[in-house]
């Protein structure tokens, strides 16, 4: 398969590898943080940390969008969406995390109309098809799912389409990073930056990290080759004591970004002025609201929204594990009280968060087993 | 027959029934073990098959049931009637028999144009001709229009046992390898870009049929062989070795590059985020061979028409103890568990 499988080959794989273990210094032990959900489901999938000395250490960050997403909102969403003809529209990714009486499929299950959808567009085109229905799209995702939102709401709004609206949820990934940078028990050396955020918001929104942080980025493609490439970019400033943002995901990645896709999240979305992500509380200015402008669009200014907070047990160390203090396994709950068809806490909900990708690809992976592929 | 003393004791708590008891995975497994098995089969029901076999009268006879509720119920390659003759084929084939009877219940939503019915009971006509098996009787039930969703059909068939083979998990050993018949995910994806959500096509048909003849090949050349067979079809490959990991308490390895997965499903797969290991499959089955008859099973199966893709996809190991690995070409490996619930595509 084109534009995949050169970036599995076996040989380069190997030889990415072999280069990881000569820059690694034996003497030092490497955190480096992959900030999206996408590059810790491809480690895992992948098993790329088999292939990594034991003194590179890849810490799991908060790009897990229906991860860091507070239950609170789940519970809001479904309940605007209980009333009388009302389509609940989501990602699949949404389907399953669970709100306090249940997942939107549980809800589904007992008779609410809930739809999957592939694209916001999607969602619109069910309106349009359900004219005496209200079709309410349950936003989720950073930068990179944000453009097509936008898009959606200013062709609802050119349409004059009525039943429509979005219940948005969007974030953005620079302030959780600083949440997390900002954290007193942190240390890390450097980052895999996202990849797919990047292709809207380009290289420059990381300069800060490097600068003022003196921490090393490079942005990432999600391929096992990528990955790894990415690590050595990364070994390679370390070892020349340098910080840079760097773009290894020039394929996909232009440095300045996606002006279009950032010119329809400017006309339809502001900043919010703080937002609780799950496991880190609240950070100020890290999530978008639909402008005035569109408030006829906007859910949560167009119905009353309970205002739901539900916080996750005390004895849930998803914060610790998101910051990387803690590693998945460590926590008191993990695949006992919260695995991935009971989750507890955040990283446990989607198959990208950091816990249950570890609960599904790593946790009974004997040792003696890594490296057994030989047949 | 032995009727056995209902153990009362039921281990299952859930307050209801939701959609992941029924889709095979977990949910199911511990819907059957906490509260069918007890109150139905007594306390310990042993591993769960695809197929019961029952003495009567000294005689060996497999049996087995299953329901089939499909949307749409047409999709390309086969059909809702199709699959439900070959689903029951095949549970009696991978159970080591042969269909010799079919009993059919139909229970149809007032509103049903006949010939969508008629159109159904002909692929089953036809499907069972092909894999030579009788229907034998059946069943009507009409429900009120908006009580199920156009038509379910149910499908009981029993079997024959084929001489020259025993199976059972408890007889995997270390070394076994793990053959497949051919390539996985077919059906599921088929399903997933018929209903129409996606904005995706390929050209693709769903693997439905019997694999009956595959297995008959593969018993007449290396039946003492072989140890355990199982259809892959709801949760997938990784659902079917994950029963079988747990039921004999040993280790799976898979190695990925052999594991036959057409560019279709897989660039499918990658788009939407899915594990081709967690799709489902209606024509293909697994089977446990021992090393000493590995090479002769696998060129059995290639041999025989429809066989011609299988291989060897793994084998057997004493760890990871219960669960299955999948070892990637470069070394990394993963651990691939039960599928929680239908796969779900992923976005953002």
């Amino acid at each position: 398969m084109k534009f995949v499988d050169e970036f599995r080959a076996p040989e380069l794989i190997a030889k990415t590898g072999e280069e990881i273990r000569r820059l690694a210094d034996p003497n030092r032990h490497y955190r480096i943080m992959e900030v999206c959900g996408g590059h810790t489901h491809a480690i895992y999938r992948f098993g790329l940390k088999d292939l990594l000395p034991s003194n590179v250490e890849l810490i799991h960050g908060p790009g897990c969008p229906v991860c860091v997403l507070p239950m609170g909102r789940i519970d809001d969403g479904l309940s605007l969406a209980a009333q009388p003809d009302f389509i609940f529209a989501a990602f699949g990714d949404m389907m399953r995390v669970p709100g306090t009486h249940g997942s939107p499929l549980e809800y589904k299950a007992r008779g609410m109309d809930v739809r999957i959808v592939y694209s916001p567009a999607d969602a619109l085109k069910l309106a349009r098809s359900n004219p005496e229905k209200h079709v309410m799209f349950f936003a989720i995702g950073f930068e990179t799912t944000a453009p097509s939102t936008a898009l959606t709401l200013v062709r609802a709004k050119a349409e004059g389409l009525r039943n429509f609206s979005v219940f948005c949820n969007h974030v953005t990934i620079i302030p959780a990073i600083r949440a997390i940078l900002d954290s007193p028990d942190m240390r890390l050396d450097g980052f895999v930056g996202p990849g797919h955020v990047s292709t809207v918001i380009g290289c420059r929104p990381y300069d800060w990290i490097a600068k003022d942080e003196r921490k090393p980025v490079v942005v990432s493609g999600f391929e096992p080759l990528d990955i790894l490439q990415s690590i050595v970019m990364l070994l390679r400033q370390l070892r020349k004591g340098e910080a840079k943002v760097e773009n290894q995901y020039k394929r996909v990645v232009p440095w300045e970004g996606n002006r279009a896709a950032l010119r329809a999240m400017a006309e339809v979305f502001e900043l919010r002025p703080y937002f609780e992500w799950r496991g880190l509380g609240f950070i100020s200015q890290s999530a978008l609201k639909i402008r005035a402008a569109y408030a006829e669009w906007d859910s949560e200014q167009r119905f009353i929204v309970p205002g739901v907070r539900v916080t996750d047990p005390k004895a849930a160390q998803c914060g610790e594990v998101l910051k990387g203090v803690l590693k998945p396994s460590q926590c008191k709950l993990f695949g006992r009280e919260c695995t991935p068809e009971q989750p507890v806490g955040a990283l446990m909900v989607s198959s990208e968060g950091s816990c249950a990708a570890y609960y599904n690809y790593e946790h009974r992976k004997p040792v003696t087993i890594a490296n057994a592929a030989t047949n | 027959m032995p009727i056995a003393t209902p153990a009362r004791k039921i281990s299952f708590r859930e307050t209801q029934i939701e959609m992941a008891h029924g889709a095979g995975g977990k949910a199911s497994r511990r819907l059957v073990e906490g509260l069918f098995a007890p109150l139905l089969f007594g306390s310990s029901p042993g591993p769960l098959g695809d197929a019961a076999h029952i003495q009567i009268n000294g005689t060996q006879i497999a049996m087995t049931t299953d329901s089939f509720v499909v949307k749409p119920l047409r999709f390309p390659g086969g059909s809702i009637g199709e699959l439900a003759i070959n689903g029951t084929v095949n549970d009696l084939a991978v159970s080591g028999a042969k269909a010799e009877a079919v009993v059919v219940t139909f229970v149809l939503e007032a509103g049903l144009p006949t010939d969508i019915l008629e159109a159904e009971v002909r692929a089953m006509g036809q499907a069972a001709e092909k894999a030579g098996v009788r229907i034998a009787g059946g069943d009507t039930k009409v429900v009120e229009h908006g009580k199920a969703d156009s038509m379910y059909i149910t499908t009981t068939g029993i079997g024959r046992l084929l001489s020259g083979v025993e199976i059972s998990p408890q007889a995997v050993r270390p070394g076994d390898k793990v053959l497949l018949s051919g390539p996985i995910g077919d059906h599921g994806i088929t399903i997933l870009l018929a209903r129409g959500d996606l904005d995706l096509e390929a050209d693709l048909r769903s693997d439905t049929r019997s694999v009956l003849p595959l297995v008959q090949g593969l018993v007449c050349e290396a039946g003492a062989g072989v140890r355990w067979m199982r259809d892959p079809t709801r949760g997938g490959v990784a659902t079917s070795l994950n029963e079988l990991a747990r039921d004999c308490g040993l280790g799976i390895v898979l190695f990925e590059e052999k594991i036959p997965v057409r560019d279709s499903v897989r660039g499918a797969c990658e788009l939407l985020g899915l594990d081709p290991l967690h799709i489902a499959n209606e024509g293909q089955f697994l089977a446990i061979v021992s090393a000493d008859h590995a090479e002769a099973a696998l060129r059995a199966l290639r041999a025989t028409p429809g066989g011609e893709e299988a291989h060897a996809i793994g084998e057997v190991r004493e760890q990871p103890e219960s669960a299955v690995l999948v070892t990637t070409l470069y070394g990394g490996s993963r651990i691939v568990d039960m599928l929680v619930g239908d796969p779900l595509p992923r976005i953002c």
